[in-house]
């Protein structure tokens, strides 16, 4: 475990959480809900927990990220709140 | 403006609260940390090569150890996407004058030959590489949901890049629920025959009665591969429905 790329790791993290609850554009919200994803996916292998890697990198930034976006299209891009 | 100032506060407290508790964890790789040294993650350690031959603890525990959990977890899958399936397939209805994204074969603008082509000669790539996760899960990092889930995803891909229609040419409804469905009995099966041979649910080490050539150390290895494809085979189907379901609003027609 580098310190120093687990602290740009969890800068970044915070960054990509709040971008992705304050943009109001829905598609790019769930865009960066899943660069999200693999940020916690690049903490996962770098602490050597190398199968919850794998499966946040699969799952959370590969699959959730396509069904958000699949339901975005169905419903309106924009959020009104 | 007050309840915004209430929230505020509220998550405020809760975060100061867990970052204190942050500091009463033990160091990150402690060996003596309660989840390293307890009794039951020793024997993990100590025993797993000479119980199953499994060079991947973390499989091991998961398809056998704790190979009740794990089939739950299929069934939590299987669930959901029944789940969703009946809200959006049996119980929406889709609103007059909707008009969903329809596949026009006149207008081919959306659908670039250079995608679908590069897509086309990718997705069988993706499908192997899919089945090696699921069969080296063993050895590496991998196994029945992460295998299961690019499998799914390679036919998600098939959706986006040319249309749903030939998606479903190849993975129809009907199909997907009957592979769901044999999955989740793939894997109660492996536990129901232990249990005519007199052991407990899941106790794979009796099945190498019915398999060739192994002795019970090996059975272990081989159930585990099989309750693996089970897991496969649900999570495929599943995400593929999910999907399907979800960008058609549940009329499997159109969509993206």
């Amino acid at each position: 475990m580098i310190w120093q790329f687990d602290i740009i790791i969890l800068i970044f993290l915070v960054i990509t959480a709040v971008i992705s609850l304050r943009v109001r554009d829905l598609l790019s919200a769930s865009m960066i809900f899943g660069v999200y994803s693999f940020l916690i996916c690049l903490l996962w292998a770098e602490m050597g927990a190398v199968d919850v890697a794998f499966t946040e990198a699969a799952v959370g930034a590969g699959v959730s990220a396509v069904f958000l976006i699949a339901t975005v299209f169905n419903t309106n891009r924009r959020s009104s709140d | 403006m007050g309840m915004r100032i209430l929230g505020f506060i509220a998550v405020f407290v809760t975060g100061a609260l867990l970052t204190y508790g942050v500091a009463d964890f033990p160091k990150w790789g402690d060996p003596h940390s309660p989840a390293n040294a307890g009794e039951v993650s020793t024997y993990f350690i100590q025993n797993t090569k000479a119980d199953t031959h499994v060079p991947n603890i973390v499989t091991a525990v998961l398809a056998d150890y704790r190979g009740y959990d794990t089939m739950f977890e299929t069934v939590v899958i299987f669930i959901a996407g029944v789940a969703i399936m009946a809200i959006l397939r049996v119980l929406a209805t889709i609103p007059p004058g909707h008009q969903p994204v329809q596949y026009d074969p006149r207008k081919k603008i959306a659908y670039d030959p250079i995608i679908s082509v590069t897509c086309r000669l990718i997705v069988p790539v993706i499908q192997l590489f899919a089945l090696y996760v699921v069969a080296h899960g063993h050895h590496s990092p991998g196994g029945g949901f992460q295998g299961g889930v690019i499998l799914g995803a390679s036919f998600i891909l098939i959706a986006i890049t040319s249309n749903l229609r030939s998606a479903l040419r190849r993975f129809s409804e009907k199909r997907f629920i009957f592979i769901a469905c044999a999955g989740a009995l793939i894997y109660s099966g492996f536990g129901l025959t232990t249990l005519l041979f007199g052991r407990n649910f899941l106790d794979y080490g009796v099945l190498s009665k019915i398999m060739f050539d192994t002795d019970e150390v090996m059975a272990r290895s081989h159930s585990m591969l099989g309750v693996e494809i089970g897991v496969m085979l649900t999570v495929t189907a599943i995400m593929f429905a999910i999907y399907a379901n979800l960008s058609s609003r549940g009329a499997l027609r159109g969509g993206l």
